[in-house]
């Protein structure tokens, strides 16, 4: 489904990405973990195409998408949230989850049309699922921080993505949150038959789901394998030493 | 029939009642809100809708308004085909112009767009063989079938009231909706499939035009045009417009330009600080009422709602 | 083939032009680079100066050395005024949209243009050259005034304190700091607060500085703000916003292209400062030293 090759990125000298390549198949739940500033977001947005890599390739669905602009890459299949909470603050709940499928249904250009009538009962349904419906009203920019990131799931799932890229689903949750987030993300990853690629700080939350762990460091792939050999993992357990769970 | 068209009816209405008073002054002002109107829902498409801040709109205003009128006088072209010409020009130079600007982002984008106005506005200033130049294009005429202040009163109400309904149903489309996404997070907006440079350029382009319409209109109805309608003070006013009436509604600019236009009418009489006033009126608003006039007016509405 | 003196002499004009405008421009710029605000208003603050050294020069009118004395106090003046203006009402506009305080300072260039003219009226006015330096030097058989290269000197010195301000004091690597990341700068318990309105203060009084000294050779008229600010905003442009020597050279350059320009294609030369602007913006929108904003 994906293939990353020998991807490089650095910023005015500073190398945030350097030489990683990893690949997933379709329906697999992978998580990349590494300590802060390992490059995990810089990753995605080379994978995303919102910044173009100085060397490598990126590989999505059998097409090579290394320089393609972000919007045809989404369009090819891939959803992603955003570690900073990106919703359309202004916007009710609803409105955010109606853009999306605009977008992704191709009527964005329709220009004499009211865009109350647009996939009302789609909107409501990915809402409910999401678990937004009462909400669906809300100025989204006033809701609380875990309510924003399901709204956040809920918009890119309403392109209907067959590669879906969580950056820290979880940042700034408490266990509760955490806890319901994550069954959220199982459950519908099964329902669609989704595949997951997300970054993750909390490690019970990766040990729990993940079927395959990429540690990252310093931008350099160092481990890759099932939770329990990452775990066992000399060279991770160098990287995290000191580093609570 | 919902309770807002019902009250814009009535207000197209009141307007087309207002020659009746006979009043020069009334019909006079009454136009020139119209066109100023126009011309700052044309901005505010880019600023409230697309969170564009183009310092450079007066550009497409001067274009209309020179094409319209050097069409009319100097190739004696007819006037429906000259005030065709001048959307069409305000809708190829947003496309021009667009198509730069639209590759950088915020303050870079409003520099350039307040660079290519500049550009523009010098162009006119030094070509005098086309343009007269500093001592401006004079003596342009109404045109034979709208040969009185009343007439043209008429003919620039229906324009602006047909130009508003095809912007507010724009607005209110799947692409107004994608626009105003763009407004909230363009890059989120590009992850959820959308080019958002094209829905830019396109948002540029029919700001663009209304602008010039509206330009072709002024030309008309002041008789005369000079290069300072292109200059970056124009520019800079009818963002004020746009602010001053509320730039996240969709008839704040229209009362933004209404307010501005009467008071200026109204404080020139008295002092010829005007610019002093509106600079403080600006100062006030950016203080106390940032959501503008009708901002204000639908938080108190929300208020009283909400005490029942 | 035009001969080299008077080569030499638009040369010189068009570095003392540039002076101007970098005492403008390095304002608008560390403005920008530390608070983040195009301040539309740095025309007005440099059309202050003049008018205001106009005031003092009026006020030691049989005092010799008349003209330092207006040099001292009227940027002093204009750098107060800029404190009170960022105190009391720029810094309460922070928290919102940065197009507020644009706008903000958008409403001042209206405010203090009328009170200038309604204080000093809508006459020309002028301030008299320095005694010892109103005479002129030979240069290559023309004649350039010696007021002018005091002005050029003047500039690069000034350019050269700030460089060394800016990269040997402690002060200095804090504003250069602030321009990089301004939340980092908080948390380093610095008062950033303070921070803005001393580089406001810093700011105004180059404007000023500019405005006193613009006097002597050109009227001090109402329009001289709306005239100076574009210049100033192509200069940064081209220069490079929030690099200092991106502001000097940006300066160079547009008055050696004003100087030039104006014998070369006059009819055109109006148009080139915006193409140059333009093509700058276009090709490399950070200036030819700036650094591209941090998204």
């Amino acid at each position: 489904m994906l293939m990353v090759q020998n991807l490089k990125k650095s910023f005015d000298g500073f190398i945030a990405t350097n030489g990683v390549s990893f690949s997933i198949q379709k329906g697999e739940l992978v998580s990349i973990i590494g300590p802060n500033g390992a490059g995990k977001t810089t990753l995605f947005n080379l994978i995303t195409g919102h910044i173009p890599p100085d060397e490598g390739m990126v590989n999505f669905k059998g097409i090579d998408t290394t320089h393609m602009p972000s919007y045809r890459i989404c369009r090819l299949g891939m959803g992603r949230s955003f570690q900073r909470t990106n919703i359309f603050p202004r916007l009710t709940v609803f409105q955010n989850i109606q853009a999306a499928l605009l977008a992704h249904k191709g009527k964005s250009l329709t220009f004499f049309k009211p865009v109350e009538s647009f996939f009302r009962e789609e909107s409501l349904d990915i809402l409910s699922r999401v678990g937004l419906k009462d909400f669906a009203d809300t100025i989204s920019g006033s809701l609380s921080y875990g309510f924003q990131k399901q709204l956040e799931l809920g918009i890119a799932l309403a392109s209907e993505p067959e590669l879906l890229l969580l950056d820290e689903p979880t940042a700034g949750m408490s266990a509760q949150e955490t806890h319901q987030t994550i069954d959220l993300i199982g459950r519908i990853t099964r329902e669609k038959g989704l595949t997951l690629l997300f970054t993750e700080h909390d490690m019970e939350v990766v040990f729990s789901i993940s079927q395959r762990i990429l540690v990252l460091h310093q931008g350099r792939l160092i481990a890759e394998g099932t939770p329990a050999e990452v775990r066992h993992n000399p060279e991770v357990q160098k990287v995290y030493l000191g580093e609570t769970r | 029939m919902t309770k807002q068209n019902l009250a814009l009816l009535i207000l197209i209405f009141l307007l087309a009642l207002l020659p009746l008073t006979e009043s020069r002054f009334y019909i006079f002002l009454g136009t020139d809100i119209l066109i100023m109107g126009l011309f700052a829902v044309s901005l505010n498409l880019l600023l409230g809708y697309t969170g564009l801040v183009s310092f450079g709109q007066a550009a497409f205003f001067g274009i209309g308004a020179y094409t319209c009128a050097l069409l009319m006088k100097k190739a004696s072209v007819a006037f429906p085909f000259a005030f065709i010409a001048a959307g069409i020009s305000g809708a190829l130079g947003a496309l021009i112009i667009g198509f730069f600007c639209i590759r950088l982002t915020k303050i870079y984008f409003s520099m350039l767009t307040l660079a290519f106005s500049q550009i523009v506005w010098a162009i006119v200033f030094k070509w005098n063989s086309l343009t007269g130049g500093d001592t401006g294009l004079i003596g342009i005429n109404f045109p034979q079938f709208l040969d009185s202040s009343t007439r043209f009163y008429y003919f620039t109400l229906g324009i602006v009231v047909v130009s508003l309904f095809l912007t507010r149903k724009v607005v209110d489309s799947p692409f107004g909706r994608i626009l105003t996404t763009i407004r909230e997070n363009p890059e989120r907006t590009e992850f959820i499939g959308i080019n958002v440079k094209l829905f830019q350029l396109i948002a540029f382009m029919i700001s663009g035009a209304f602008a010039a319409i509206s330009g072709a209109l002024f030309g008309i109805f002041n008789h005369s045009l000079f290069p300072d309608l292109l200059y970056w003070p124009q520019s800079a006013e009818v963002l004020i417009m746009c602010l001053l009436g509320g730039m996240y509604s969709f008839f704040g600019p229209l009362v933004g330009a209404g307010i501005i236009l009467y008071l200026r009418m109204f404080v020139t009489s008295y002092t010829q600080y005007w610019p002093l006033i509106m600079g403080t009126i600006l100062a006030l608003l950016l203080f106390f009422f940032p959501g503008g006039v009708v901002g204000f007016l639908k938080t108190r509405r929300i208020f009283s709602r909400g005490a029942r | 083939m035009p001969d080299l003196s008077f080569l030499l002499i638009q040369c010189l004009s068009g570095l003392t032009y540039a002076m101007f405008l970098f005492l403008i421009a390095s304002g608008l710029s560390l403005i920008f680079g530390i608070l983040r605000v195009l301040n539309f208003a740095h025309g007005s603050l440099y059309m202050l100066g003049a008018y205001l050294s106009y005031f003092f020069a009026s006020q030691f009118v049989n005092v010799p050395g008349q003209f330092w004395w207006a040099a001292l106090f009227a940027p002093i003046s204009v750098a107060i005024i800029g404190g009170f203006i960022e105190k009391l009402f720029l810094s309460r506009l922070y928290v919102r949209e940065e197009l507020n305080q644009l706008l903000f300072t958008y409403a001042l260039v209206f405010i203090i243009s009328d009170l200038a003219k309604i204080i000093w009226g809508t006459g020309q006015l002028s301030v008299s050259r320095p005694a010892i330096l109103k005479g002129a030097i030979p240069v290559l058989g023309q004649y350039f005034p010696e007021y002018n290269i005091f002005v050029i000197f003047l500039g690069l010195g000034i350019a050269i304190l700030f460089w060394l301000v800016l990269t040997l004091t402690r002060w200095g690597r804090i504003i250069r700091a602030a321009a990089l990341d301004r939340e980092m700068l908080g948390s380093l318990g610095i008062n950033v607060n303070w921070l803005f309105t001393i580089v406001f203060v810093i700011g105004s009084w180059l404007a000023g500085l500019g405005g006193t000294l613009v006097a002597p050779i050109a009227v001090i008229v109402p329009g001289m703000d709306v005239e100076i600010i574009i210049s100033a905003f192509i200069v940064v442009v081209v220069g490079g916003l929030g690099s200092f020597w991106g502001t000097l050279l940006g300066a160079i350059i547009l008055g050696q292209v004003t100087s030039f320009g104006i014998l070369v294609l006059p009819r055109l030369s109006m148009v080139f400062i915006y193409i140059l602007m333009t093509v700058v913006l276009i090709l490399r929108p950070w200036g030819l030293l700036g650094k591209p904003l941090r998204r």
